[in-house]
């Protein structure tokens, strides 16, 4: 833990040089990777690091944190710690899963439709543009309510709620750089579409899609969670931290505040990670222009 | 430079098509992605039984004509019945519980503006001193901070460890004041109610301050955001050459300029308004929409759930409309 | 010395930026007497607007006076607190910015812009205001029922004259101009400058005229001042300057000043480009340029000399 600390140190003061003033964004972007990285590890290394069997009764009911349970046991008895561990699993599948199905979905269609333009795409930006206007959960619940529970509904969901925003974003760079002039001169050599798209519109895209991408990640995490909440989500027994909290809550009159605490716990800090990383890129990426 | 009048006619055409879209889409995702009836009576009733309850519903026709059937009842108003509670009428539920979360909303939406406008001019003064990262911070947890969880965590010390203020619901039993307005801090004060005023006042604090703050978080940033780029402008030189306090030219001309293109982006604040609200009254059994529409989900009835979210869609497209006519009202740019 | 109503000495006005820095005003001395009317001359990048803006203590971080001394009317301005300043600024000392189109409160009436502004240094009442601020925009020459109109409602050139209005709205001792006329069109140039100057006639004040273009200057100003690269080159009478150029990069730019009546004539430029303020060239920071450089010029830097009663020239000529 303490060599982590001294080379991320490290590794910050070598990137301070480059732009002394962008510091802090760096400091936000490295802190951002390291939460999502370590949600990954615990995502991909549940079954050895996980002390317990999540889904089985291996204490006394609620249980206080204490040596055996650090994070205690929830009403049913089992460990929370080993929840929130193979919680992390579900949560990374389903964003990650809904994250590239609607990155898959949304940009092509966003390339198609603003390189065409035309009534197609002002009918189809029309209705991107309402639903991008639409409170995301609302149409999630409305998703999710008719799919039922389980996790592949939960992913189509999200991943519908969040093709607009891909298709927006692509729309918008083709729409700006149709206009520009390189691609005006290209046009009069005699560049064929397809270099078009690959060649000129493509690459001016993707240094925006990592923000798109976490920022995107995070929404969909407090989503997921938002939707398990409600009791949309995944049935139990699976570890789930919206749904985790859900159960947890009713305890609290008692003072007995673990079975909900450390779940939503887990939701904001993987929801920062995200955010941070996504921020603090999008500030070093495009900072501002007055330099104080 | 159109005249007033014609831009807040198209503005009201535009919003037409808009409805039909959000209204068809609900409905598409509401009769296409699963099948209302099997649900409803656990997928294994028998065949006749859910024919006859398809054809009572009027699931059977072709999709156009049941939208069309659809468009036709919500012109008259009818959201649909509810499935569980013997057939009453979305909408009249929906009114029921729609001053309660107004009430949430407004407290909330107070508490917002000013906590976002502060904090926003405060660290667009002081660009890239500690003070400004620390508030870019705020604006980013505040929008990761899981409604449901900050709300737990308020609850946990304010109301279990502190006691100084309930869990939740809205008001003491029995202490409901007399309903005016259905704003039972408005009704108290009008009905010169004092112990109904402390209870409700009480009540709202907790869950206000949870959805006041997860809103805030946007209207930090835009507010440094806006005023940043107002700050550079020339005019704001122009106007210190000229000997006006920095006060004065701080609140008076960068403000107001800022917040024009604030004004705009409270239409998307009001559809995250709306979906806060649904976890937030669910957190604190606040009796509004949002903890009518979970119990209904929880009950699985559809025609409920769909009517109410098509409510929602209806508030949006009304409050986006109003925003965006207010704004032509306050820019002049666009007036003249 | 009681007629010298703002006396420069010795100022030095830098920028501390991420890459050094940058030396914008660097030993600039000057004095404008009550009612003169001076023109400083410079390429952008000069110093001249920083100079204009150092007068009113308006320079944006990270720039700072350095050093040096501003008294006006006796007082150093750079040792008053922000109170004080405030209390010179738009009263004693005004200023007419650049670029008209961005100069006003868009949201404002140009109305309410000049009764704010009489209002926050004087106590009258808001109908009295509203009357001066009538009369003051009828002296620059704008209609009265355009008092309630928004600053997108108006031209350029008449929205340069509410600049100009403001700046005079309380009778100031001295009005800075930076460049008023550069966004404007060639016609409205004219009737800004005529403007400025009959307003000048009229109320008594001193005038400064910051613009890179020489041939305004040459015919309306009593004294001139020629700035470059940060430091004042040369300062003398219009009509010394006219005749009897003495530095170099004068003598350029009168060269390059286009004359309607000559049939033929070759437009010289001034060969290079102004030096990086960051890195200064040693010695005199016009030689790289200087037709005429000798050993010296890159060696030292040349001292404010008196070539004769009183046009001051920076040069070893």
């Amino acid at each position: 833990m303490a060599s982590r600390l001294s080379i991320s140190r490290l590794i910050v003061s070598r990137l301070r040089k480059l732009s002394p003033r962008r510091g802090i964004e760096y400091c936000f972007t490295l802190i951002g990777f390291m939460i999502i990285a370590l949600i990954v590890s615990m995502a991909l290394l549940a079954p050895f690091i996980a002390p317990y069997d999540p889904i089985k009764k291996v204490g006394e009911l609620l249980e206080s944190p204490n040596t055996r349970f650090i994070m205690g046991t929830d009403g049913i008895g089992r460990d929370i710690f080993s929840r929130i561990i193979y919680g992390s699993q579900i949560v990374m599948y389903i964003t990650l899963l809904s994250m590239t199905l609607s990155f898959m979905c949304g940009v092509p269609l966003g390339l198609l439709s603003g390189y065409v333009s035309g009534k197609p795409d002002s009918l189809l930006s029309l209705i991107m543009d309402s639903l991008y206007a639409f409170p995301g959960l609302i149409l999630a619940i409305a998703l999710a309510v008719m799919l039922g529970p389980g996790v592949v509904s939960m992913a189509i969901s999200l991943t519908v709620v969040y093709i607009p925003t891909y298709f927006r974003m692509i729309r918008g760079h083709v729409l700006s750089l149709k206009e520009s002039l390189f691609v005006e001169a290209a046009k009069a050599v005699g560049a064929k579409n397809r270099t078009m798209i690959f060649k000129y519109i493509f690459p001016n895209v993707i240094p925006s899609l990592p923000i798109i991408l976490s920022l995107n990640a995070a929404d969909a995490v407090l989503t997921a969670a938002a939707l398990s909440f409600l009791g949309l989500g995944i049935p139990a027994p699976t570890p789930d931290w919206g749904f985790d909290l859900k159960m947890g809550h009713g305890y609290l009159a008692s003072r007995i505040w673990w079975p909900s605490t450390f779940p939503g716990l887990m939701i904001v800090l993987l929801t920062l990670g995200f955010s941070l990383f996504g921020e603090g890129l999008n500030e070093i990426l495009s900072p501002r222009l007055r330099e104080r | 430079m159109v005249s007033l009048r014609v831009y807040i006619a198209r503005r009201i055409l535009l919003s037409i098509p808009m409805i039909f879209i959000l209204l068809g889409v609900v409905f598409l995702v509401m009769r296409v992605a699963g099948d209302p009836v099997s649900a409803i009576l656990g997928g294994h009733a028998p065949r006749e039984q859910i024919e006859r309850i398809k054809e009572q519903l009027g699931l059977n026709k072709p999709l156009i004509f049941q939208f069309f059937d659809y468009l036709w009842q919500l012109l008259h108003g009818d959201l649909g019945r509810s499935l569980i509670w013997g057939q009453r009428p979305v909408l009249d539920e929906i009114l029921e519980h729609f001053p309660a979360t107004l009430e949430l909303s407004i407290c909330s939406f107070i508490i917002s503006i000013f906590i976002g406008i502060f904090t926003g001019v405060y660290s667009a003064r002081r660009y890239n001193k500690p003070v400004d990262h620390s508030i870019r911070l705020y604006g980013i947890v505040t929008y990761a901070l899981f409604i449901p969880w900050i709300g737990l965590i308020l609850q946990l010390i304010f109301a279990v460890y502190l006691g100084w203020l309930p869990t939740s619901l809205r008001i003491d039993t029995l202490m409901e004041p007399q309903t005016i307005t259905g704003l039972y801090v408005l009704d108290s004060i009008l009905t010169l109610n004092t112990p109904s005023l402390v209870s409700s006042v009480r009540h709202l604090i907790l869950p206000s301050i949870t959805l006041g703050i997860y809103l805030s978080g946007i209207f930090t940033r835009l507010t440094r955001t806006h005023m940043l780029e107002v700050l550079e402008g020339d005019f704001i030189r122009a106007a210190r050459a000229r000997g006006l306090p920095e006060r004065t030219v701080i609140y008076k001309h960068a403000l107001k300029n800022a917040f024009i293109p604030i004004l705009t982006m409270m239409g998307l604040q009001f559809a995250m308004l709306l979906a806060g609200a649904i976890l937030t009254e669910t957190t604190f059994s606040w009796p509004g929409m949002g903890t009518f529409l979970a119990e209904r989900i929880l009950y699985r009835d559809f025609t409920t759930v769909q009517g109410t979210i098509v409510f929602f869609a209806f508030l949006i497209v009304i409050v986006s409309l109003v925003i965006d006519i207010i704004y032509v009202y306050i820019d002049p740019r666009i007036r003249y | 010395m009681r007629d010298r109503l703002l006396e420069i000495e010795d100022l030095k006005v830098y920028y501390y930026v991420r890459e050094g820095i940058v030396k914008a005003v660097d030993d600039v001395d000057f004095f404008v007497k009550k009612g003169e009317i001076i023109g400083i001359v410079g390429e952008s990048g000069s110093g001249k607007s920083t100079l204009g803006l150092s007068i009113l203590r308006l320079i944006p971080p990270p720039g700072r006076i350095v050093g040096g001394k501003l008294l006006f009317d006796g007082n150093d301005l750079i040792k008053l607190d922000d109170r004080e300043m405030l209390k010179i600024r738009g009263k004693r000392i005004s200023m007419v910015f650049q670029d008209p189109m961005t100069s006003l409160n868009p949201l404002m009436k140009i109305g309410d812009h000049l009764v704010e502004t009489i209002m926050t240094h004087e106590k009258v009442a808001r109908k009295r205001a509203e009357e001066r601020a009538l009369s003051l925009l009828d002296n620059v020459g704008i209609l009265p029922d355009r008092f309630n109109d928004y600053p997108h409602q108006f031209s350029g050139g008449m929205r340069q004259r509410v600049g100009i209005a403001l700046a005079i709205a309380l009778n100031p001792d001295l009005v800075i101009a930076d460049e008023p006329t550069t966004a404007l069109d060639v016609i409205v140039q004219a009737k800004i400058l005529d403007l400025l100057k009959s307003l000048r006639d009229a109320y008594g004040m001193a005038l400064i005229l910051i613009t890179h273009d020489l041939s305004i200057v040459l015919e309306r100003c009593d004294k001139i001042i020629v700035m470059y690269a940060g430091h004042l080159v040369e300062h003398a009478n219009s009509a010394d300057i006219h005749k009897n150029p003495k530095h170099p990069y004068t003598q350029g730019l009168l060269r390059s000043i286009p004359n309607i009546e000559l049939a033929d004539q070759k437009l010289e430029a001034i060969p290079g480009s102004p030096p990086d303020l960051l890195n200064p060239p040693k010695g005199c920071r016009f030689w790289p340029r200087c037709p005429y450089a000798k050993k010296k010029c890159y060696e030292k830097d040349p001292p404010l000399i008196d070539a004769e009663h009183g046009h001051l020239v920076r040069c070893f000529l």
